[in-house]
């Protein structure tokens, strides 16, 4: 195991998509994921990645070319960030729908306006609709991780959807960890090459993007929520196979951490769940009876992995650094859609957190939590939902 | 593929379509298949063709054929390509089939795009001059004065007030190497200038007229007539640039006035129903005579 | 009705189970002992519904939509449009 780097994360994602053999690459700047389409094209330039390059001039061509690519057979890979992901946006539901698969890194920025280059996950998620696989990530390792199970997932026969790994812009592109990378042999086991059965070829000439009428519309879209809800089962067997080679526990659509026992339980995604974490450790050594669920897989929503963890606690406390404006946090929403109409259910308070960059600290986690237990027992303490670290004072 | 029986076509686009009766459009397809050949993966932005031609179920393409969506073909057919080249099989070659409203307009960007990056793609616009598909809303390629719809004659409209852009100069101006315009009533000049295309690598541009019998308003017998209208009284110059000069024109055998092509169509015929448009008939008619003036159209230029 | 296939792909040269020939409400006749064989009436229908059978060009009256460009630009005049009996 002595492929080890110290690493920035968005050299460590060009590093993992480099052992994938992508055969298309296109790429658009946007910060904070230009190094990633810096460093992929440094190293074509270099001889060290055989894949096609396109420069395209707007996300929405970039996104373009990996579906065009895709629908010709060739594993495709694109990458962007905030206005760039809603650019992309109508390409990825008309991709979904005819099941063209391709990888896309979404490194997480907050959406104008105001414009704020620092991270919140409004960007990816306001495709959360749209049928692409979501995978939030905590670390630079797991980036690199998740990297190679994405081709696997989206390539899978029974899947054949974009799948996007989201990443935290400047937390995890721009910071650096000590990495561990697979040898080329051994992502090649993992990830044979992409050989769908029906792509772009003269051979067996087929029509791509047909006008479709109400009677099979609702069919044709069933069929894509099924390949995501029952594709669950095939995505957790490839993320143990993935941690089969990497050594590293990566599998579970989510991961559950000190949650024995808890009578509180926080959800989370992304970077943060590392600062959670520290927090969480913090707060058991002094008695507190707090956990944590890492959303690892968000879509397809893993409802019963949660609910396994959570039925029997007081008090779920839903982290999300986004917002539905008018109502309220998505993955809150996500999980009271499910939850509501059972019998016993846990009171679900929903904290939204971290927008535009807020800094989430262990002391904001700490203070969350203390602020969850007094509404245990004065439920009217806490607002619906709760914007954590909200400045009143300079409200207009 | 299903299997041909006796009576079958060759034809690379076949019977069963849903285009209207005497569409210009359909017509173009089948030729320029016919030029290109069927290893060939074809490209086409949502609009006339793209509707008529993939009901769920029902389609007559006989090569491979995407349709995405309605201002990404360039950028398909460009990722296309890559694929194509990663998987060394760039003999088969990459052809864009689309109007006006996705060329001049909507998917002007993409195209610029492919087009700087030098892809190798055949962007062919069929050009009818206007969002046909949806019942003729104006767009940047509609000729100046026609009605459309979101431009209407009215009492207080002559029509379009802007010239329709002049996209093969803008076109060349990107570098582009082959340049041509063509018209669906001379078939044999299509095809010729297909092939020509077809012959070279690297992004090349085609603009076919193709008349509308269904929102153009006249008797779907006379498409081809009407084509050859526009062609010989000068306000569609068909031509020929290569490396940015002008290689070749068809030239007017017998030049007609543009009275004679305007009037056969009811987007036209608010000009001919008061005095009061004479002015803009003149300047359609200072326009052809200016086409005329610039490519030579005339066998005494 | 048939099962729907992924992503709504569908195989080439299907259209011709769809027969436009009933959107006609005219229909061309081929005079045979006029017609010149030049091949001009099949180069311009947009429908592909012209075949050349041997030596003879016929119609193929499943799809015909009668838009009458075929009579129109004959350059013998050898093709008739009359009213589709319905």
């Amino acid at each position: 195991m002595d492929n080890i780097h110290v690493i920035e994360g968005s050299e460590a994602v060009a590093q993992a998509i480099k052992v994938c053999n992508p055969q298309v690459i296109s790429a658009y700047p946007i910060s904070p994921q230009t190094h990633i389409v810096e460093t992929l094209a440094q190293m074509i330039a270099d001889g060290d990645l055989n894949a096609q390059y396109v420069r395209v001039e707007s996300e929405f061509s970039a996104a373009s070319v990996v579906a065009g690519a895709s629908a010709a057979g060739s594993r495709s890979y694109t990458v962007s960030s905030s206005q760039g992901l809603l650019l992309m946006t109508e390409v990825i539901y008309a991709s979904v729908g005819m099941r063209l698969p391709f990888v896309l890194t979404g490194v997480n920025r907050s959406i104008s306006a105001p414009i704020n280059i620092q991270v919140d996950h409004q960007d990816t998620i306001s495709l959360r609709d749209s049928g692409i696989i979501q995978f939030y990530v905590e670390s630079v390792q797991e980036a690199y991780d998740l990297h190679l199970a994405a081709f696997k997932i989206a390539e899978d026969p029974k899947i054949m959807l974009p799948v996007m790994i989201c990443m935290d812009g400047w937390v995890l592109t721009h910071s650096y960890e000590r990495v561990h990378f697979l040898d080329q042999e051994i992502v090649d086991d993992f990830l044979p090459p992409y050989q769908p059965e029906n792509f772009l070829t003269p051979k067996d000439p087929k029509t791509w993007g047909s006008y479709a009428e109400a009677d099979v519309l609702m069919e044709l879209k069933y069929a894509i929520h099924k390949a995501m809800t029952e594709g669950k089962q095939r995505i957790e067997h490839i993320l143990i196979s993935l941690s089969t080679i990497t050594g590293r526990s990566n599998s579970g659509l989510v991961e559950a951490y000190q949650t024995d026992g808890a009578e509180i339980i926080l959800v989370a995604m992304g970077s943060m769940v590392g600062t959670i974490k520290d927090a969480i450790d913090e707060l058991r050594s002094i008695g507190k009876k707090v956990g944590l669920i890492k959303i690892r897989c968000y879509r397809p929503f893993p409802f019963e992995d949660i609910w396994e963890v959570i039925k029997n606690a007081e008090l779920v406390c839903v982290l999300d650094a986004s917002f539905s404006m008018g109502s309220e946090g998505p993955i809150s929403m996500d999980l009271k859609a499910k939850v509501c109409g059972g019998k016993m259910r846990p009171h679900i308070a929903n904290f939204i957190i971290g927008l535009g960059g807020r800094e989430i600290n262990i002391n904001t986690i700490r203070a969350l939590v203390e602020k969850a237990e007094g509404s245990i027992t004065s439920p009217h303490n806490l607002q619906e939902p709760e914007w954590v670290d909200l400045n009143h004072d300079i409200l207009i | 593929m299903p299997k041909k029986k006796n009576n079958q076509s060759e034809s690379l686009f076949v019977s069963g379509h849903r285009a209207c009766h005497g569409c210009g459009l359909a017509l173009a397809v089948r030729h320029i298949l016919e030029a290109t050949g069927n290893d060939v993966v074809v490209v086409s932005p949502t609009g006339c063709l793209e509707t008529f031609s993939s009901p769920y179920g029902f389609s007559p393409w006989r090569v491979p054929w995407i349709h995405h969506l309605f201002e990404n073909a360039p950028a398909i057919a460009s990722g296309v390509v890559a694929a194509l080249v990663a998987q060394e099989k760039s003999d088969t070659r990459v052809i864009v089939i689309g109007g006006d409203g996705a060329t001049f307009d909507i998917g002007f960007g993409s195209l610029s795009g492919m087009l700087e990056r030098n892809d190798d793609v055949l962007y062919i616009c069929m050009d009818n001059g206007a969002y046909m598909n949806t019942g003729g809303q104006r767009s940047s390629a509609t000729p100046i004065y026609a009605s459309a719809t979101t431009h209407p004659a009215g009492r207080y409209s002559a029509g379009k007030t802007e010239n329709k852009k002049d996209l093969p100069e803008i076109i060349t101006a990107h570098g582009v190497k082959y340049v041509a315009t063509a018209s669906v009533a001379y078939l044999k000049d299509l095809k010729k200038k297909v092939k020509k295309a077809m012959s070279v690598r690297g992004s090349r541009y085609i603009q076919i007229d193709t008349p509308c019998p269904s929102v153009w308003s006249f008797p779907s017998h006379l498409t081809l007539e009407v084509g050859r209208k526009a062609v010989n009284c000068g306000l569609s110059p068909l031509f020929e640039m290569e490396n940015g000069h002008v290689t070749s024109v068809k030239k007017i055998v017998k030049l007609i006035p543009v009275t004679d092509f305007l009037k056969e169509q009811k987007r036209f015929r608010h000009l001919f129903m008061t005095e009061k448009y004479r002015k803009e008939l003149m300047e359609l008619q200072d326009l052809a005579d200016h086409h005329i003036d610039r490519y030579g159209l005339l066998t005494s230029n | 009705m048939t099962k729907l296939t992924m992503g709504a792909v569908v195989m080439g040269g299907t259209s011709l189970k769809y027969k436009t020939g009933d959107w006609r409400d005219q229909k061309p006749l081929i005079l045979q002992d006029v017609c010149k064989q030049c091949g001009i009436c099949k180069e311009v229908c947009p429908d592909d519904a012209i075949r050349l059978k041997g030596e003879t060009y016929e119609i193929d009256y499943d799809f015909c939509k009668g838009c009458g460009i075929c009579a129109y630009e004959c350059s013998v005049g050898a093709i008739q449009m009359t009213p589709e009996d319905k």
